[in-house]
């Protein structure tokens, strides 16, 4: 048999709520979505694999002001006197409680901190304390206000936790407790550069390794290491490498062992707590029903086919080097800040790729930042300007699209590294963009 | 500002030093120039959390010292590339982990090359297995013409036996069965295509595994498009090169992917589109040609090409017509591929088989099935390979299934080697729902009446 068929036409991807970008704000986005409209079909799409990987895992919502007081100890308290612009002005202090409910009901047991509105503070691998409204399980019993004595136990291979170092610098700040740090090998590792994903993956899976005391679980190799050091604290710190899929398992097994309490101190990127965090969301966007694509940047859209210029009708998503088009009735553009790529600068403008939503900054690049590395830098808080629906507005005030919001770092008006509000202001501006969205879908 | 303030990366403008362009400091490279990628890398090491190598084997140290920091060491001229290179099992992960664009893979198969062509005697034993297994399609087409005496004498223990102490290929693993029929010689007994189309016109890479091992899959594809009216093409091919890429013989790759560019341009010219069944080959001539060779119209091709169900996604309403088709209860463990994720691709078989009534399909995670071609089947790696593995056998077993299911060859062997099931290819399910039954003949009739 042989037919002859006309021409068909090439048809777009269709979902009701498009989310672009993978981090905090963007899963939090589709998860809101999903949340708020039943019906609604939700597609987060992102280039890369999740930021979260970089992230230490705490939920902060503000721990110093932008003018640079604090630490705070009740964040909530200080978000009705923030600038105009702010993300945190821009949904309400209420957004912000509603937002950071949601994130409890989906995190439950893996994250603490929900029964206070004060900051916890949390030592982290540098020796320092940082306030943060919430905070892994697994870092629960480090807490820098609880008085008993800790032990800090580093590993030889792993240099970026120095645990005598990190101990030392706790006292200095003045924590209610003595803290000790010793280096210790880790079992079953002896190269310097062994990924951190390798220390979890020998304790997930309790690996047979061989120590000076024959062959072993590696979670009994370490706990024996451990026992000789411990004198009468009652909790001991781990570099967060305790486990990836069964981290809770990991801990409990060394604090039954040790008899002692065990946390683990958040570290610097890669980060098992960021790359927990990232597997959580994602299993909850997979319970959501939420479809996510990734691999694959948009790199470009189109407006409307009635001769609208601001109702965006699809974007373009490049699938190595093939074009593909995705339709939504809605989108979020979560896409990052400047070291996220979802802001670029080059030698003479600062802008947003996609969409080209326009980035308030001044035109003469000098004027971009300040001498002092840590000072108050102009290039912290370049981002979209967004109305208080987070449609980013264009120079005029006026949204740059009817159906475009943003979260997260994309957003300018703050300082997120300086107030400590980085993950705080992604699910605020994510929850109340996604929920927006899904609420104004056109079926 | 004196000389000291002066930042060292820009001009002071308004100054005398107007002309002082930092960005032309380097000249224009003439060939491939991997400089930007390497200055991109800001060292977050979240590439390193994705490779499946490095977190089960502390001796391979990660894709990030693979590509930029390697990249680096060797702009010294005494500096050899590092032999921890041949551990890389070019899942090309990193690619899609990480957030600066630094083109990893790109880097990893630049210096897998050189290292080969530098470093590694062609009359080692490793050589020489790693171009045999990189050539499979060379012996192929021999095992093809006696597929019964050569499933016979490759399935043999004393076989097994030299292939491992002889040329170092593991004997744990069941050689692939040769079909008795290739995809091609079933193609021509047929007749070739059976719908002609001026408008909509495919020319589907079939790739070796599909033409020599599995045809079902193949014909499977070829049936499916010749459902939503597609004329099929079947261009001369070679390898995709995927296997060359890994094992470093880029010279043997440069030749496949020569053919192959020429053969799917003539058919771009004849108004077809390229689809391909396996990830792994869609994978290198959407990303890999591109990016290690400049073959007149290689760009043309690259962008020309889909994954075969993409495209039926994308130019037919394939959900759509998936709703409502039913097979009979099948349940499936579905694995998606590495060369999959990194192509945007992981979640489509989840939402197309959700469509289907009778079908469920369980997503195993997104760990490494951990074969990556021909490393799994080399006697040093297969420790690796399966350690690799491990998770993804265990979610497998875990799921409500004892079928498996995915799109990339090597992955099916390593789920059925890990766990015994029987594995499906997407395109085969597929084919059930909208070729089984009644509803085949509907189509038909919808066809007829336009």
């Amino acid at each position: 048999m042989r037919v002859e068929i006309g021409v068909t036409t090439e048809m777009a991807i269709e979902d009701d709520v498009l989310v672009v970008g993978g981090g905090l704000a963007g899963a939090m986005a589709a998860l809101s979505a999903a949340d708020a409209n039943d019906d609604a079909r939700v597609r987060l799409v992102t280039y890369k694999q999740s930021t979260l990987r970089q992230a230490s895992g705490l939920i902060d919502i503000l721990g110093y002001t932008p003018a640079g007081e604090g630490p705070l100890v009740d964040p909530f308290d200080a978000l009705e006197s923030l600038p105009t612009g702010h993300p945190y002005e821009r949904v309400g202090s209420e957004a912000v409680r509603d937002a950071l409910a949601f994130f409890d009901e989906i995190a439950g047991d893996a994250y603490a901190g929900g029964h206070t509105n004060a900051n916890a503070l949390v030592p982290t691998h540098g020796g320092t304390v940082k306030p943060t409204a919430r905070y892994p399980a697994s870092t629960a019993a480090g807490l820098a206000s609880d008085d008993r004595d800790a032990l800090l136990v580093g590993f030889e291979t792993l240099p970026d936790f120095d645990a005598p170092l990190a101990a030392a610098h706790l006292e200095a700040a003045g924590v209610p407790f003595d803290a000790r740090g010793v280096t210790v090998p880790f079992p079953g590792i002896v190269r310097d550069d062994a990924k951190v994903t390798r220390y979890a993956h020998l304790l997930d899976r309790d690996e047979t390794v061989t120590t000076g005391a024959g062959e072993t679980g590696a979670r009994e190799a370490l706990a024996t290491t451990v026992r000789d050091h411990l004198e009468d604290e009652s909790r001991v710190g781990f570099p967060a490498v305790l486990g990836d899929d069964d981290a809770d398992g990991v801990r409990a097994e060394l604090a039954d062992t040790l008899e002692v309490d065990v946390f683990e101190v958040p570290m610097g990127p890669p980060s098992l707590p960021g790359i927990r965090l990232e597997e959580l969301l994602y299993g909850a966007l997979e319970d959501a029903g939420v479809r996510v694509t990734s691999g694959v940047p948009v790199v470009d859209y189109e407006t409307g086919a009635n001769g609208s210029d601001e109702h965006i009708d699809h974007v373009v998503v490049d699938r190595n080097g093939t074009e593909i088009p995705h339709r939504a009735d809605q989108y979020v553009l979560a896409t990052g800040g400047l070291v996220g790529k979802g802001v670029r600068s080059e030698r003479d403008r600062v802008f947003e790729p996609i969409f080209d939503c326009h980035v308030p900054h001044t035109p003469d690049r000098y004027d971009w930042f300040v001498d002092d590395v840590f000072g108050d830098q102009p290039y912290a808080r370049f981002g979209l300007a967004p109305d208080r629906e987070l449609r980013p507005v264009d120079a005029t005030d006026e949204p740059e699209f009817v159906n475009l919001r943003a979260a997260g770092a994309v957003l300018g008006g703050y300082d997120y590294a300086a107030e400590k509000s980085g993950a705080g202001v992604s699910i605020a501006t994510g929850y109340v963009a996604g929920k927006r969205a899904a609420e104004v879908v056109d079926r | 500002m004196s000389d000291t303030e002066r930042p060292t990366d820009d001009g002071v403008p308004g100054t005398e030093d107007d002309e002082f362009e930092p960005v032309q400091v380097f000249p224009e490279a003439a060939e491939m120039d991997l400089r930007p990628g390497a200055d991109d890398c800001y060292k977050c090491s979240t590439c390193d959390t994705n490779c499946p190598v490095a977190e089960v084997d502390d001796e391979f140290p990660g894709p990030k010292f693979q590509g930029p920091e390697q990249w680096r060491l060797k702009r010294q001229d005494d500096h050899d590339i590092d032999d921890s290179v041949m551990k890389c099992s070019n899942c090309m992960r990193c690619d899609s982990a990480c957030p600066s664009e630094v083109p990893l893979s790109q880097m990893h198969n630049t210096a897998r090359g050189e290292y080969v062509e530098e470093n590694m005697s062609t009359f080692s034993r490793e050589y020489l297995r790693n171009r045999l297994l990189a050539n499979y399609r060379r012996l192929a087409p021999l095992a093809a013409t006696f597929p019964r005496t050569a499933n016979f004498v490759m399935g043999l223990s004393a076989t097994k036996w030299i292939g491992e102490k002889v040329l170092g290929i593991t004997s744990e693993r069941e050689f692939p069965e040769f079909a008795t029929e290739t995809f091609r010689e079933w193609w021509t007994k047929r007749g070739g295509a059976h719908v002609e189309s001026d408008e909509n016109r495919i020319a589907y890479f079939h790739g070796c595994y599909a033409n020599y091992n599995t045809p079902e899959v193949a014909k499977a594809l070829v049936r499916v498009y010749e459902h939503f009216g597609y004329e099929v093409m079947v261009p001369e091919q070679s390898c995709s090169g995927t296997p060359m890429f890994a094992n470093g013989t880029l010279e043997d790759a440069r030749r496949a992917a020569e053919t192959n560019v020429e053969a799917l341009a003539a058919a771009l010219e004849d108004g077809a589109d390229i689809v391909a069944s396996c990830s792994s080959c869609s994978m290198s001539i959407r990303q890999e040609y591109p990016e290690l060779f400049d073959f007149e119209d290689t760009a043309a091709v690259a962008e020309n090409t889909w994954d075969a169900v993409e495209y039926l996604r994308v130019h037919e309403d394939l959900e759509g017509e998936l709703a409502g088709t039913s097979v009979d209860s099948a349940a499936f463990a579905y694995h998606a591929p590495c060369h999959s994720r990194n192509q945007g691709l992981d979640g489509q078989t989840i939402e197309l088989m959700s469509a289907i009534d009778g079908v469920e399909a369980h997503d195993v995670g997104d760990s490494c099935s951990g074969i990556s071609g021909t490393y799994g089947w080399k006697a040093e790696h297969y420790e690796t390979s399966m350690k690799i593995g491990e998770e993804m056998f265990e979610h497998m077993e875990s799921a409500p299934a004892e079928t498996g299911l995915t799109e990339c060859p090597t992955c099916s062997m390593q789920m059925e080697h890990g766990t015994g099931y029987e594995i499906k290819h997407t395109l085969e399910v597929i084919e059930a729902a909208l070729l089984e039954g009644d509803h085949d003949a509907d189509r038909r009739g919808r066809q007829e009446a336009r």
